[in-house]
């Protein structure tokens, strides 16, 4: 639960009614309603070299009023704004499921819904968000509690003392505001953070007490990792110094997460300043590893032609530029091939574990 | 006219016996011994040919039988027909009749006003196999081979014993006679039972009641869906349907000239085979080869004639009689290939476009009626003329009163789709204006819709599937000889010829759709595009109220908010983008319904006369005139003719052809004797 906020009027929603006096000041204008929503695509963000992380370019779209095509646009992104304001009187925090489920109704005097799926009110909010420059935990809308986390870490989530070394091997489910004002971390003794795509390999890890063992915090996503654990990550890292090590499936879309916890989304470019981590190492699976740790080719799956698109589509990308990851990616591509983690169990259930991870660790075997 | 030859029958029944020998000249006896008996084994045997399937499908066939004789001796005496039908549920062995649905007897009695039937020929019409006026002429009508009424009498004296009754009255002077007659099944002759002079309320006409084993159920190929698609199709006539249920329908007679009369014409030479060559040397009163052609084949000049025999290298003085085997066929095979000018059309008579319109608007419900008359063809020999019509959607008001009624009591759920209509067009197929209701996918009339690319209109349409939407497609083939491909009658043979021409007239019909269905969807989208506005302002000043704390003035915004929506729609220019001041889009032969009115050449009717009534009335009479004229007058560029609406009160004074033509030619025709259907 969120807690009481000091002033009755937060700086948010003040940016929220800004949205109605914007309607307002250009009806007494008879000017069309227009919002200058910043544009939230690839040829909008800039990859800034220097700080490593991608940014958010200047480029804006307006969206009007009065035009057939943005209007029912326009509308329902005034109801969402009227939602999320609703939330910030209340104090309470949602999901993006409820916010649609709150905006939808039929409009009056007509069978036409405000909206007709989720699909539709999900862009707005993130619009609400880059436009108005307000986080999403800022407007109080959470995800799923879609992580886990264990090692030696001891938070304070709402007053309660978490000791995330000892709650077995289900760990810390991490939840999707993990801002200082709502979770504290007391204490981090661990070297390193290791971020595990997969649910499954994190299991393993923690059913085999790695973390203990190699002192480290293992964090997960469940695939792409959601808000709450890229945040966390980026906390331990930049409040304890250790270094984040991430080990997803060696396919295009693994490349792709790590690209995210590195260097932000081109989604959510606007956020990369407070989740990206630019010195995150990507650990395994290389396309190098099948050779090196000796991986038969039968449990390696056929690239298919998707795979193949995305794969060329990263190689072009400003911050897979570096030599390694050309040559990384290129590998995967000529040998058609891409390998799952679960494959490392074909060598022995607790390969992962026993071998894989100490080996890397130990020859420092990774990717930047 | 008058009796067919012995011989001649055995030809005809050939065609689905071929166990019969054919033209058996020597045989004479044999044939005919074998004829006696073939009557009624023929027919016992062979019933689902003729149409007596089933009983439901064997109560439709009597019904049309009885109703094709009817028009077609109406029509060719020159008089506007009337006919009336009854069908009556007969309960068993006098108990209380079962439900209309449930019951296997009924009683079909149809009534016309046509010329009536000379006393002395009535029991054979009704009681003889194959005695008909129809069948050895090349003239377009309902009927051709003259079996059809009889056929249907001898259903009913086969599955309830009961005669065929008839009353008939050719005149006012005219006494009015009353037969119940039967076939003598073995000899192929009318017994009849009772006869003598009654009074009848109908100073003129013919009523035939037969009693017959039958099923009445609604919906496709019913008797009901019958009557509908002959008043579509027949404008001209005034029918009364009392259904078995008690209920009476009318359908009103919107057209008051008759068809125009088509001409009887001597057969095309590329169009006959050449058994039937052989016959026509044999039979003709020419004296010699040259005479022979040229008289007894239409569009063959002494000329061509020669050509001909200078082809088949025979003399043109050679005794036709004395031509068999191998000098025939040369002869055939000269006639092939000498260049011969099609056949004249005038033995065709079309609906026309008017009547097609009128038809399709005053029975199917909808916003967009047209229809198209094609120029005439030719396939082996025999003319033919390809009409098509279209009648499309829901009316204003149909359309209205569904959005309504389901609208607010149910809002769409997620994932859920309000209906489009999914449902798939209807195909109403007509030849020489007789419905076709079975067999519909053997039909060459079906498979040019398909063929059709409809998506090209606007209109979905799935692979191999008709097109889908509130549509009713309809087709007529007129021919002095329609290619059926079985002796039931139920669906056109596939000739690519007439293919070809059903095709052209279709997508004529899908272009002017196009046209009609891309401006309602401008206007639509306009009108939309108002709403869209006023339904997103009411809801962007109540979020924006909220945002405010409720402290705004809401009327205040509203109506600011609606003032520039005003000026971004353009206000009043919309309602010119939207059509409503101007014609029918310039299409031919077409109507239009909308909220605000009907417009193109509708016809009046009786109930609810629309605005544009008086106007549209005269339009149509006039209209009338020119359609009468023969359809062979060059109608290449006339299908395309502009047929402008009228919407003001000048319509022209009527043409003095439209007046003069049909009441002179009713009085000279006597009272026809003779009427066949089949």
């Amino acid at each position: 639960m969120a807690r009481a906020k000091s002033s009755k009027t937060t700086v948010v929603e003040k940016k929220l009614v800004g949205v109605a006096d914007l309607v307002i000041t250009a009806a007494e204008k008879s000017k069309d309603p227009t919002l200058a929503i910043p544009i939230r695509s690839l040829a909008n963000v800039n990859f800034n070299e220097k700080r490593g992380i991608i940014e958010l370019g200047k480029r804006k779209q307006a969206r009007t009023f009065f035009n057939v095509g943005m209007a029912k646009k326009f509308m329902q992104t005034v109801l969402v704004a009227d939602a999320l304001s609703e939330l910030q009187r209340a104090n309470l925090t949602t999901s993006l499921r409820e916010i649609y489920y709150r905006t939808k109704h039929t409009m009056k005097g007509s069978h036409e819904n405000t909206f007709d799926n989720q699909n539709e009110s999900d862009p707005l909010i993130e619009d609400l968000e880059v436009t108005l420059a307000a986080l999403r935990e800022e407007l109080h809308v959470r995800a799923e509690n879609a992580g886990s986390v264990v090692g030696p870490l001891v938070l304070d989530d709402d007053g309660d003392r978490v000791d995330c070394a000892r709650l077995g091997k289900g760990g810390y489910s991490v939840p999707s505001i993990v801002e200082p004002e709502y979770i504290a971390i007391r204490r981090c003794t661990a070297d390193f953070v290791l971020l595990v795509e997969k649910g499954t390999q994190w299991n393993r890890l923690s059913e085999d007490k790695f973390w203990r063992r190699y002192n480290c915090v293992l964090l997960t996503g469940n695939g792409q990792p959601p808000r709450g654990v890229r945040r966390l990550a980026r906390r331990l890292h930049e409040e304890y110094k250790i270094p984040v090590y991430v080990l997803v499936d060696n396919d295009p879309w693994g490349y792709y997460i790590y690209s995210v916890v590195k260097q932000g989304s081109i989604n959510l470019a606007f956020e990369s300043e407070r989740m990206a981590i630019p010195k995150a190492k990507f650990i395994g699976l290389s396309s190098a590893d099948p050779d090196r740790y000796g991986l038969p080719r039968n449990v390696g799956i056929k690239l298919n032609d998707k795979d193949v698109s995305r794969a060329k589509e990263l190689v072009k990308y400003r911050w897979f530029q570096k030599k390694g990851w050309q040559d990384e990616i290129k590998r995967m591509l000529s040998s058609g091939l891409k390998y799952e983690l679960d494959a490392l169990a074909n060598k022995d259930f607790r390969y992962l574990t026993k071998t894989y991870l100490p080996r890397k660790l130990k020859e420092e075997d990774w990717l930047d | 006219m008058g009796l067919i030859s012995s011989k001649r029958m055995a030809t005809a029944l050939a065609k689905s016996t071929p166990a019969e020998p054919r033209a058996a000249v020597s045989a004479t006896e044999m044939g005919a011994r074998q004829r006696e008996i073939s009557v009624s084994e023929f027919f016992t045997k062979n019933r689902h040919l003729l149409g007596f399937d089933n009983p439901r499908k064997a109560l439709l066939t009597c019904v049309k039988e009885a109703v094709d004789n009817a028009l077609d001796a109406s029509e060719e005496a020159g008089i506007l027909p009337e006919v009336v039908v009854t069908l009556e549920v007969i309960g068993a062995n006098g108990e209380a009749p079962p439900p209309a649905s449930q019951a296997t007897r009924f009683r079909v009695t149809v009534t016309d006003n046509g010329p009536g039937i000379v006393r002395h020929q009535i029991p054979p019409i009704f009681a003889k196999l194959l005695y008909g006026s129809k069948f050895h002429r090349l003239r377009m009508s309902r009927g051709q081979q003259g079996i059809g009424i009889s056929a249907a009498g001898m259903y009913a004296q086969l599955t309830t014993g009961k005669p065929v009754q008839i009353i008939s009255r050719t005149g006012a002077r005219a006494a009015a006679h009353y037969f119940e007659v039967q076939i003598d099944t073995k000899k192929n002759e009318p017994r009849i039972f009772e006869s003598k002079k009654i009074d009848w309320e109908h100073p003129r006409g013919t009523q035939v009641t037969l009693e017959i084993e039958g099923r009445y159920q609604k919906g496709r190929a019913s008797v009901d869906e019958f009557l509908e698609q002959v008043a579509i199709a027949n404008p001209h006539v005034k029918l009364l349907y009392r259904t078995p249920e008690g209920e009476t329908r009318e359908y009103p007679r919107t057209i008051t000239e008759l068809p125009p009369q088509p001409r009887e014409i001597k057969p095309h030479p590329y169009g006959i085979e050449f058994g039937i060559l052989l016959r026509m040397l044999h039979d003709t009163r020419g004296h010699s080869l040259a005479g022979f052609l040229a008289s007894d084949f239409s569009r063959v000049s002494p000329p061509v004639a020669q050509e001909i025999c200078r082809t088949a290298k025979l003399s043109p003085d050679a005794k036709p009689r004395n031509i068999h085997g191998a000098a025939a066929e040369a002869l055939y095979k000269a006639i092939q290939a000498t260049r011969i000018m099609a056949p004249p059309s005038n033995c065709i008579s079309p609906i026309g476009e008017k009547a097609i319109l009128h038809g399709l608007y005053k029975q199917i419900k909808g916003e967009f009626y047209t229809a198209v008359t094609r120029p005439p063809a030719v396939y082996r020999g025999n003319p033919f003329i390809i009409e098509a019509g279209l009648a499309f959607g829901k009316t204003p008001d149909q359309a209205a009163a569904a959005t309504v009624a389901e609208a607010p009591a149910v809002p769409l759920a997620e994932g859920e789709e309000r209906d489009d209509d999914d449902e798939l067009a209807r195909v109403i197929r007509y030849a020489n204006r007789v419905p076709l209701l079975y067999q519909q996918s053997a039909c060459a009339t079906f498979k040019a819709v398909l063929e059709t690319a409809w998506k090209n209109y606007g209109i979905a349409q799935s692979r191999g599937a008709l097109p889908a939407g509130p549509m009713v497609v309809f087709v007529h083939m007129a021919s002095v000889w329609v290619p059926f491909t079985s002796e039931s009658k139920e669906a056109i043979a596939d000739y690519d010829e007439i293919r070809k021409e059903i095709k052209l007239a279709l997508q004529e019909c899908g272009r002017r759709l196009g046209v009609f269905l891309r401006r309602r969807e401008r206007a639509k989208s306009e009108f939309r595009r108002r709403n869209i506005f006023d339904l997103y302002i009411e809801e962007v000043v109540e979020a924006c109220a909220r945002l405010k704390g409720g402290r705004l003035p809401k009327e205040k915004l509203k109506t600011q908010l609606q003032r520039i929506a005003l000026k971004r729609t353009g206000g009043a220019r919309t309602d010119e983008i939207l059509g409503k001041n101007s014609g029918p889009e310039g299409l031919p032969h077409s109507i239009i319904v909308t909220a605000e009115g009907t417009e193109g050449e509708a016809p009046v009717l009786p109930p609810a006369a629309g605005s544009a009534g008086a106007a549209a009335a005269s339009a149509v009479e006039r209209d009338e005139g020119e359609a009468a004229k023969p359809a062979a007058t060059a109608r290449g560029k006339g299908a395309v003719r502009q047929l402008r609406p009228i919407r003001g009160g000048k319509a022209p004074a009527k043409g003095p052809a439209a007046a003069a033509k049909s009441p002179a030619k009713a009085k000279k025709v006597p009272p026809h004797p003779k009427r066949r259907g089949r």
